[in-house]
């Protein structure tokens, strides 16, 4: 009787019983969605690190951050002889200069020993970054000055200028401008770890160790269509010219790599005359566990640089799926509980006011020799189902909203601070940098901007645990109904009524 | 003093335990701020097997003896015995237990479940026994029988008529077989030919040996008793003639 009794009920106020389980399925669909966005956010983020810094990279190493004031722009002299005159005067410049992070400072090489060294560490491989700049513009023939028809060179404005200039050099008429690609030296021995552990052989081979101080170079697959070279084609690295001999993706479709090119550690290092050293450690521990650990002897090893952990690489991560990541887990978990306790409070008012309703059928049921736990039992089962009707009413609207989600599949930006650091302003003009160098050119260029798919992945403990809240709240509701129940004196009931 | 049937005294078989005996009982409870004293000092014996009608005016303290004699309530003071087990002093779990086994109850207003068919609210009476359903379903269909509701079993109150849904209600205080039926104004919202109709079940039943106690206003109904009290103003006494 038990059942039928129940069943009977929750028929009779199909109202009430609407009410009940429309408000708990709101809450129960919004901790679903909520929980399946936020998984989506962490997959996209772990995405973006991938990207970046590589599978099964638990840790980065990097050199201390420049004060404000230290480090310059790449210097781009033009002595007498630099530049081709044509025939009608005109002065053709180009020049391209290896450069590393302004902003950062490097590690010496050997603090990869030191790293590889300490307990914990599995793997660990170095890395050079850098960014080609290529200087290239014309300029025309100065009014005043002897035709260049001897070929003999005009007189050129000097590098020591000072920054902020544009275009011609006083004479008007000239155009410059600046390319940059980012570079990547890497150890072509080791890709186990780092930024190549992440990618795919699209065309051509990977670097190997043979390829140690020769100058190829392999290419991230959508910056060489973009640059229209291919394998087998030469391109300017630095002022030397290197064969491409590969080409790679990334292994998310949605993402590219972390650099446009990669070249062997030590051409890197002699090219940029930057020295035996390196921007950035990537390291894999041992185990998860010991990553902590691994991280607090990184950081006592190394006192003057930077240790970061995959948490520390997660907050660098910018763009919208910042902002979505906070959205959700800030807006979105608190909606989450205030309808979630909203709908509980409604199912506990409807609970009370019932047995306030039904005090003389209660008080009969008492009458008539029901014990005091039947009745409770009754009653909150009663609220039980109700709430567990929500429930799978919450389970299915929060999969209906998982299920467009990953239909729509929104795109959004996230831009991890690539190369081990935050990026900062560009370059300054310390020392009287080139012409037309303008601030926040290195800062911007640094960061590798993906765009990731966000998808809202379900399992099945979400989908259980949003079911058990529902079914938890209707216990709620049941205990403060059993309770008045309980409290129903059946003299009382049936003189109430009389 | 306390009331005797002398009539069940006289009898020649060796003298069985009365259905309930009343020692010096009083019940005051609280309403609205004021304190009511319902019952003072009520003495009663009712013999096993009789029928006993309870008049007086309202708010005189029927109710509330039914309510003491139903175990739905305990005296603020003396002793109400129902076999040996003094209610008085008796736990809340074996009150619940008496009420499921040894006592039935119609209402005047008959407090049928609405949602439930007249088989169903029969069968709810069962419940507390915890019988194996095919027990219970024989019960039922038993007790609907003897109110005359066999064909009845399936519809629910709001498709019977007031005299029908007592029968029902007086089919769900039987089906547990209990010692005593306890009935508050039984034939209070029926019109006169219901009346006559559930008195007769009352009867039929009494004859068969249920301890019948029925509080009413109805002198027709009172008429019908073997023996008939007057409660006024919280005592008792005989008015039987």
């Amino acid at each position: 009787m038990y059942w039928t009794y129940l069943r009977r009920e929750l028929s009779g106020r199909k109202k009430q019983t609407a009410i009940v389980a429309i408000g708990m399925s709101i809450a129960v669909a919004l901790v679903i969605i909520v929980n399946a966005l936020s998984a989506g956010v962490s997959d996209a983020q772990a995405q973006a690190l991938e990207s970046v810094y590589g599978v099964g990279t638990d840790l980065t190493v990097t050199g201390a951050q420049a004060e404000p004031g230290e480090g310059g722009g790449p210097r781009f002299d033009f002595d007498e002889e630099g530049g081709q005159i044509g025939d009608d005067g005109t002065t053709t410049l180009t020049q391209s200069r290896l450069t590393t992070d302004m902003m950062r400072g490097t590690l010496d090489a050997s603090t990869l020993d030191s790293v590889t060294a300490i307990d914990g560490v599995a793997a660990a491989s170095g890395a050079l970054s850098l960014t080609n700049m290529t200087f290239s513009g014309e300029l025309p023939q100065a009014p005043g000055d002897a035709a260049g028809t001897d070929g003999t060179q005009q007189q050129m404005p000097q590098g020591d200028q000072g920054g902020g200039q544009s275009g011609g050099g006083g004479f008007g008429g000239g155009s410059f401008g600046v390319d940059s690609f980012s570079v990547l030296g890497i150890d072509p021995g080791d890709t186990s770890v780092g930024p190549l552990s992440a990618v795919t052989l699209s065309e051509g081979r990977a670097l190997e160790s043979a390829d140690a101080g020769t100058e190829v170079a392999v290419l991230d697959a959508t910056y060489a269509a973009s640059a229209d070279l291919a394998v087998g084609d030469t391109m300017d690295i630095g002022g030397a010219t290197f064969e491409v001999v590969g080409l790679v993706a990334s292994a998310s479709s949605d993402a590219d790599t972390a650099s446009n090119v990669y070249i062997p550690l030590d051409v890197a290092q002699e090219l940029s005359g930057a020295g035996d050293v390196v921007s950035t450690i990537y390291v894999q521990a041992a185990s998860s566990d010991q990553i902590s650990a691994v991280q607090t002897a990184l950081q006592e090893e190394l006192p003057d640089a930077t240790v970061s952990s995959q948490a520390d690489l997660a907050s660098t991560v910018s763009g919208s799926l910042s902002s979505a990541g906070s959205l959700i887990t800030n807006l979105g978990t608190w909606l989450s509980i205030i309808v979630l306790v909203v709908a509980v409070a409604l199912a506990v008012l409807f609970t009370i006011s019932g047995i306030s309703r039904r005090t003389r059928e209660l008080g009969t049921l008492k009458a008539i020799g029901w014990s005091n736990s039947r009745v409770v039992g009754q009653v909150a089962g009663e609220s039980v189902v109700q709430a567990f009707i929500g429930g799978v009413a919450g389970v299915v609207l929060g999969l209906i909203g998982v299920t467009i989600i990953n239909v729509v599949a929104p795109t959004i930006s996230s831009a991890p601070a690539a190369f081990g650091g935050q990026t900062g302003p560009g370059g300054g003009s310390g020392d009287g940098g080139g012409p037309g160098m303008g601030g926040g050119g290195f800062g911007t260029i640094a960061q590798t901007a993906t765009d990731i798919v966000l998808h809202a992945p379900l399992s099945l403990w979400i989908v259980v645990a949003a079911l058990l809240l529902a079914v938890v709240g209707g216990l709620v509701a049941g205990a403060f109904g059993g309770w008045r129940a309980a409290k129903l004196s059946p003299a009382e009931a049936l003189r109430a009524v009389a | 003093m306390t009331i005797i049937d002398q009539s069940v005294a006289d009898a020649a078989a060796a003298p069985a335990v009365p259905a309930y005996r009343l020692a010096g009982v009083v019940k005051t409870y609280r309403q609205k701020g004021r304190e009511v004293r319902a019952l003072a000092g009520v003495d009663l014996e009712i013999a096993a097997g009789d029928f006993v009608t309870i008049q007086g005016p309202t708010g005189g303290g029927k109710s509330t003896l039914l309510q003491l004699l139903g175990a739905l309530d305990v005296p603020t003071d003396g002793h109400v015995l129902i076999g040996e087990a003094d209610l008085a002093t008796a736990s809340r779990g074996d009150l619940e237990r008496v009420r499921a086994r040894e006592i039935g109850f119609v209402f005047q207003a008959f407090n049928l479940i609405p949602t439930l068919t007249a088989a169903e609210n029969v069968a709810m009476g069962l419940e507390p026994l915890g019988l194996q359903p095919a027990d219970r379903d024989i019960r039922v269909t038993d007790a609907l029988a003897r109110v005359g509701l066999s064909d009845r079993g399936d519809h629910r109150p709001g498709e019977l008529s007031g005299g029908q849904q007592q029968r029902v209600a007086i089919a769900r205080a039987i089906a547990k077989q209990p010692q005593v039926l306890l009935a508050d104004e039984p034939t209070g919202n029926l019109d006169e030919s219901m009346r006559d109709e559930i008195l007769g079940v009352l009867e039929g039943l009494n004859a068969g040996g249920l301890t019948l106690i029925v509080v009413t206003h109805d002198s027709a109904v009172a008429r019908r008793a073997r023996r008939r009290l007057r409660l006024d103003r919280g005592t008792i006494r005989d008015i039987t003639r």
